[in-house]
């Protein structure tokens, strides 16, 4: 039994905010250092493609969400980035479905594996933003195509992830599986997934930077709308505070999704941090 | 498939002329000579040998893991070809025949759930064995966050909760330590009392083989044939400190040493064996 919190303990309770706001204050700082070294860097330019930083962050607001009034359904926000997200996790979505399902019967099945191992490795090999100009012929500039490659892109690293994780589940486990006669279904997800759980994770952050990736270049092609899409029309229209100001929140988005993922990866993942700690402890 | 082959309806597990050969790449491996035994329902059985006498590879025909090369393996009268229902099997490592992202409680639950047991009695059954092996309050703990007894104990009470009709154990306590084996042994011993589960216990400690039999199954080296099937009058009731002080333990003991000792020069035979006495 762990010793009860006593009202004793103000002192450790004082020294427990110290550290959070040490460890706080370490995580900002370099940020910080950066933001100031930009705003002081740029403060007396007049070189109109490094503008001041002020005139970038003047105009961020009604870059983005338009000036005072403007209803929300009608900022940039609303027009052009959730437009972005959506591809991208629509198709992040059908990467992860598609890439896992795939994953999981290839890496159950030697045969199958030997089978299409040369097809995939040549699919891997293939740049997926090739992909953009030779979508546009039978898809359009719609979302389908930005969808379409922001899938292909994303679903080598998972499948590929997702098929050395099966194939490494502990033969012992696997007969376990066996002996106490779980059906096919129960196999997938009692054995197989979860089995494969951390390999699969690792594939899909890397499928999460590239899906990122691919949703601006998919938009900086031809597009109607998007992230991607508003910096390069910022760029082409000598708008610069406005297209750093593009830059900054395609950076912001990006850690938000990072963030996001590496929440919901340590709650799947937490039997397998855990088991790591006490094989590292050694018993 | 073939017809029930006519045996005395006690027989539990009957193995016929069984012999398993590995055919990998290169030599072909004859691991299972020729093997031949009846275990009848009830009975707990040891199998000892010495290293690489193929104990692993004779548990893993009778579960059904591995297809035999000839012979037949029959579970109550039925050809075992794939793992049956109404075995369960607990393997030496511990550590990695349990589900690290089940509970405890979720991993002795899951073979039952597959039974389709309904979840009243799967929650009575888990909580009893878990109980039963001493773990009653370890039910919401990870495997890992427990030691490698306490983690053969899970397993231990996961196929117990299964009701199996036979029990397979593969060197079990081969991995845990000298005093917690003495605990599992025992546990081993009440609930095979408890139950009335026909028990094959491979092991290739000695003195663990005779304190836990009725019987005791020596088999030679590769390719392995049966030795002797050494009959243990020791009674019922047996306690780590008394029954391994008594005569007939004493001679028991000595004579399975011998045997293995004789098996591992080669013998094939008792008679090949030439025993002191």
């Amino acid at each position: 039994m762990s010793t009860p919190k006593t009202p004793g303990s103000a002192a450790g309770g004082l020294r427990t905010t110290d550290r959070l706001a040490a460890g706080l204050l370490w995580l900002v700082a370099l940020p910080t250092v950066l933001v100031a070294a930009w705003w002081f860097g740029s403060a007396s330019s007049d070189n109109y493609i490094n503008p001041p930083l002020a005139d970038v962050v003047a105009a961020f607001v009604p870059t983005w969400f338009g000036e005072p009034g403007t209803p929300f359904a009608d900022s940039r926000v609303a027009v052009d980035i959730v437009p972005s997200v959506l591809r991208l996790m629509a198709g992040y979505a059908v990467a992860l479905v598609g890439g896992i399902a795939a994953g999981v019967l290839i890496g159950s099945s030697r045969a199958l594996r030997a089978f299409v191992e040369p097809v995939l490795e040549f699919f891997r090999a293939v740049p997926p933003p090739i992909l953009v100009p030779v979508l546009m012929l039978f898809l359009g500039i719609g979302d389908t195509m930005k969808v379409v490659v922001i899938a292909f892109g994303c679903v080598w690293p998972i499948l590929l992830n997702t098929v050395e994780g099966v194939r490494a589940l502990d033969p012992v486990l696997r007969d376990t599986a066996r002996i106490y006669r779980l059906g096919p279904w129960a196999r997938v997800r009692k054995l197989v997934l979860p089995g494969a759980s951390p390999q699969i994770v690792t594939g899909a952050r890397q499928a999460l930077s590239i899906g990122i990736i691919l949703m601006v270049i998919g938009e900086m092609f031809a597009a109607r709308d998007g992230l991607g899409f508003s910096i390069v029309q910022f760029q082409r229209s000598f708008a610069i505070p406005e297209m750093w100001g593009g830059v900054v929140v395609l950076g912001l988005l990006g850690l938000l999704l990072s963030l996001t993922f590496r929440v919901a990866s340590d709650a799947i993942l937490a039997w397998y941090h855990g088991y790591q700690r006490a094989q590292r402890g050694g018993a | 498939m073939t017809s029930p082959v006519v045996e005395n309806p006690s027989v539990m597990l009957g193995v016929h002329g069984l012999n398993k050969v590995y055919t990998g790449r290169g030599e072909p491996v004859e691991a299972i000579a020729d093997l031949s035994f009846e275990i009848s329902a009830g009975e707990l059985v040891c199998v000892v040998g010495p290293s690489g006498a193929g104990k692993t590879t004779l548990l893993r025909c009778l579960a059904g893991l591995l297809p035999a090369t000839a012979g037949d393996v029959r579970l109550a009268g039925q050809a075992v070809s794939d793992p049956p229902t109404g075995m369960a099997v607990v393997f030496q490592e511990y550590g990695r025949s349990l589900f690290p992202w089940l509970t405890v409680a979720q991993n002795v639950e899951l073979p039952l759930r597959e039974k389709g047991l309904p979840k009243a009695r799967r929650k009575e059954l888990v909580r009893e064995t878990l109980e039963a092996v001493g773990l009653g309050d370890a039910t919401a703990s990870y495997p890992w966050q427990l030691s490698g007894g306490m983690q053969q104990r899970v397993a231990i009470a996961r196929a117990a909760a299964y009701e199996p009709q036979v029990l397979l154990m593969d060197e079990p306590f081969a991995a845990v330590d000298a005093q917690t084996r003495f605990d599992l042994e025992d546990l081993v011993r009440s609930l095979w009392s408890r139950l009335g589960v026909t028990v094959v216990f491979v092991t290739h400690d000695i003195d663990e083989a005779i304190y836990l039999g009725e019987r005791v199954l020596v088999l030679s080296g590769r390719p392995t044939v049966l030795l002797e099937d050494v009959r243990v009058g020791l009674g019922d009731d047996r306690s780590q400190l008394e029954t391994r002080a008594t005569p007939e333990f004493t001679r028991l003991r000595t004579h399975v040493y011998e045997l293995v000792q004789a098996a591992k020069r080669g013998a094939r035979s008792v008679t090949d064996a030439h025993l002191t006495h």
